[in-house]
């Protein structure tokens, strides 16, 4: 056990706190989805500044941070959700470097925006790999620490770190992506079932304000408040099933937006469940996927139509935020 | 059969082979996911069978959206005329039927199903027209099945049997979804079979539970080092067994003995078509043999 002091103690767990990277993608097809950080910009940056590699593993932390107890010297960065972070009590900053020594804990402030905290650690969390990821699949028992979110007592190792971190720089607010406010609006590719629904669903949909329900995980976001869905009358398909919003059981895209009764969206995300009887109405970009990660319950959103061409073009303001983080810490 | 094609976003493509279910927009659909499978195209990440539908997905930073759209569509034609064969595996799932188990959990949450006063299995039979529970298992185990898909969650089959539409097991799902499904139930919804691979949620109807673990997080037992048992395309007979039977295999499984029984099979949907219960019983005959 000649590592066996690198780790820390999971002193409290917060609400649900998970080893995450960027995922374990290839198995879709048989029901394991991608998992990894729900924010993946947040992750990236949180271990580029220990001097991780990217996909290396950290924790997610959502709404309620965790305490973690140090016994090994240790780099760690936090980003993602304004959480602040605290060693024995005192605050240090976010979207910096900072070091922790032996024997202090790691604690975090109240939740005062965003959703979910990214701890990485210099060295990445130490688990074992599982069809190639770390990642915590909670919901199958699978990857990260056990396949479950941290419980108290646990001790986590973590490993040495190869790169070099970089102790007391800060990302600056023009490259992180701010913490969604009132206004947040998810731009969304109708498509797939969209035919469904009325001309005039079709317009309400991305004219109404939606709030996030309590019903927000992981494996999908639900919102409510909107107007209900009317549907194109039909005789149903055989297997599809009599209410109007089934369908023959299919494959559920990534950031698809289904609507159980035509009631209350729902948008898969990385632990979403691969496929089931409900139609959708069209998909979040992968441009706006990490946004999600980051809305509390109750916060207003709005859904806006996008077309392919500018999907691509929000990915490519993604990578340019990306390739601006990059040449940051290139040049402090 | 009308093949429509639709965006999932920038990352996905959706196609769904046939708007309601059958054996021939299976098929289909399975032709074309291997077609496009073996043709290795860049920029391709996932491949993903289902039902009557299968889904791409792929990085636009490699392939352009709409340069990749055409090429699928391009094995359309091929998978319409391809010879609907495929060589396969069928597996037999020993199921125990009328569990104590799954009765617990549907008593439980009786008030969320369309008729509380009988069990899922009375009500299967009664509204699919079989006398009894005894003949309506009889159906549900006599003819074979195919994992026309394998998702929802990690490693769950769905099943769509070997039988004439007119004989298909049709049935609702839960009036409202039970938050509780034992781990390993063998369930029903709409005319799609299941076997749950994890305990949680779930509204298919609950007829029976099975003693063979089909999905494994730890890839410890033998025949799940790589976690999952089934792939679309296999075939599963369901075998009733008794409460002995079951709690020997429990046994078996639990010292890590357990194999699974499974044969190489070769299926033809145009020799099914022709004669569906001579073909089933060569397909069984391969595990009986």
């Amino acid at each position: 056990m000649a590592d066996a002091a690198a780790m820390f103690e999971v002193v409290k767990p917060g609400l649900a706190t998970t080893v995450q990277d960027l995922g374990r993608p290839g198995y879709y097809h048989l029901g394991l989805p991608i998992s990894g950080a729900m924010d993946r910009f947040a992750l990236i940056a949180a271990n580029r500044l220990v001097g991780n590699a990217d996909g290396a593993a950290g924790l997610e932390a959502v709404f309620l941070g965790p305490v973690l107890k140090f016994s090994a010297d240790a780099v760690v960065a936090i980003t993602g959700a304004t959480m602040p972070p605290k060693l024995d009590g005192v605050e240090q900053p976010l979207w910096t470097a900072f070091a922790v020594s032996a024997g202090q804990e790691l604690s975090f402030g109240y939740l005062k925006a965003g959703a979910r905290a990214y701890v990485a650690i210099a060295g990445g969390i130490d688990v074992p790999e599982v069809h190639g990821s770390r990642s915590t699949y909670a919901l199958g028992g699978l990857g990260g620490y056990e396949g479950r979110a941290l419980r108290a007592g646990d001790a986590v190792k973590f490993g040495v770190s190869a790169g070099s971190p970089r102790l007391g720089v800060t990302i600056p607010e023009d490259i992180r992506r701010n913490a969604p406010q009132s206004g947040t609006v998810l731009r969304a590719m109708p498509g797939l079932y969209w035919h469904r629904i009325t001309e005039e669903s079709q317009g309400t949909f991305f004219e109404d304000e939606w709030k996030v329900a309590p019903e927000a995980d992981r494996i999908g976001y639900r919102f409510k408040g909107g107007r209900a869905l009317d549907f194109v009358p039909r005789e149903p398909p055989f297997g599809a099933g009599s209410d109007p919003s089934n369908i023959v059981d299919s494959c559920y895209p990534y950031g698809s937006i289904q609507v159980p009764g035509g009631t209350e969206p729902i948008v898969l995300h990385r632990d979403a469940v691969s496929g089931g009887g409900y139609f959708m109405v069209g998909t979040v970009i992968s441009a706006d996927m990490d946004l999600i990660g980051q809305l509390q319950p109750h916060q207003p959103v709005r859904f806006e139509s996008i077309d392919m061409d500018g999907a691509l073009a929000a990915r490519r303001e993604e990578k340019a935020r990306l390739n601006r983080l990059g040449e940051f810490l290139g040049s402090s | 059969m009308k093949t429509r094609y639709s965006f999932g976003g920038d990352e996905h493509i959706f196609v769904e082979v046939d708007e309601e279910m059958s054996l021939e927009a299976f098929f289909k659909s399975l032709s074309m996911t291997t077609a496009i499978r073996e043709a290795g195209i860049d920029g391709i990440t996932e491949i993903c069978p289902a039902n009557a539908s299968f889904q791409v997905k792929f990085d636009p930073d490699v392939i352009a959206p709409d340069a990749l759209m055409e090429r699928l569509k391009g094995f359309e034609a091929a998978a319409e005329n391809a010879e609907k064969t495929i060589d396969t595996r069928i597996i037999e799932m020993p199921v125990f039927y009328n569990d104590p188990w799954t009765h617990e959990t549907l008593m439980r949450f009786r008030e969320r199903h369309q008729d509380p006063k009988s069990t899922d299995l009375e009500y299967a039979a009664r509204i699919n027209g079989y006398a009894s529970v005894e003949s309506f298992i009889e159906a549900h185990s006599g003819a074979p099945w195919f994992v026309s898909m394998v998702g929802f969650v990690a490693g769950l089959p769905f099943t769509y049997q070997l039988v004439e539409r007119s004989r298909q097991i049709q049935v609702p799902k839960y009036l409202r979804p039970r938050t509780d499904t034992p781990r390993l139930t063998v369930g029903y919804g709409g005319c799609f079979g299941c076997v749950y691979s994890v305990r949680g949620a779930g509204g298919y109807q609950m007829f029976g539970i099975t003693p063979m673990p089909i999905y494994d997080p730890k890839g410890e037992r033998s025949y799940l080092k790589d976690l999952f048992l089934f792939r679309p395309g296999d075939i599963i007979r369901f075998k009733p067994i008794d409460r002995e039977t079951y709690d020997a295999t429990l046994k078996e499984v639990e010292a890590g003995r357990y194999q699974p029984k499974i044969a190489s099979v070769q299926f033809s949907l145009d020799a099914f078509n022709a004669d569906p219960e001579g073909n089933n019983a060569k397909l069984l005959e391969a595990l009986d043999g």
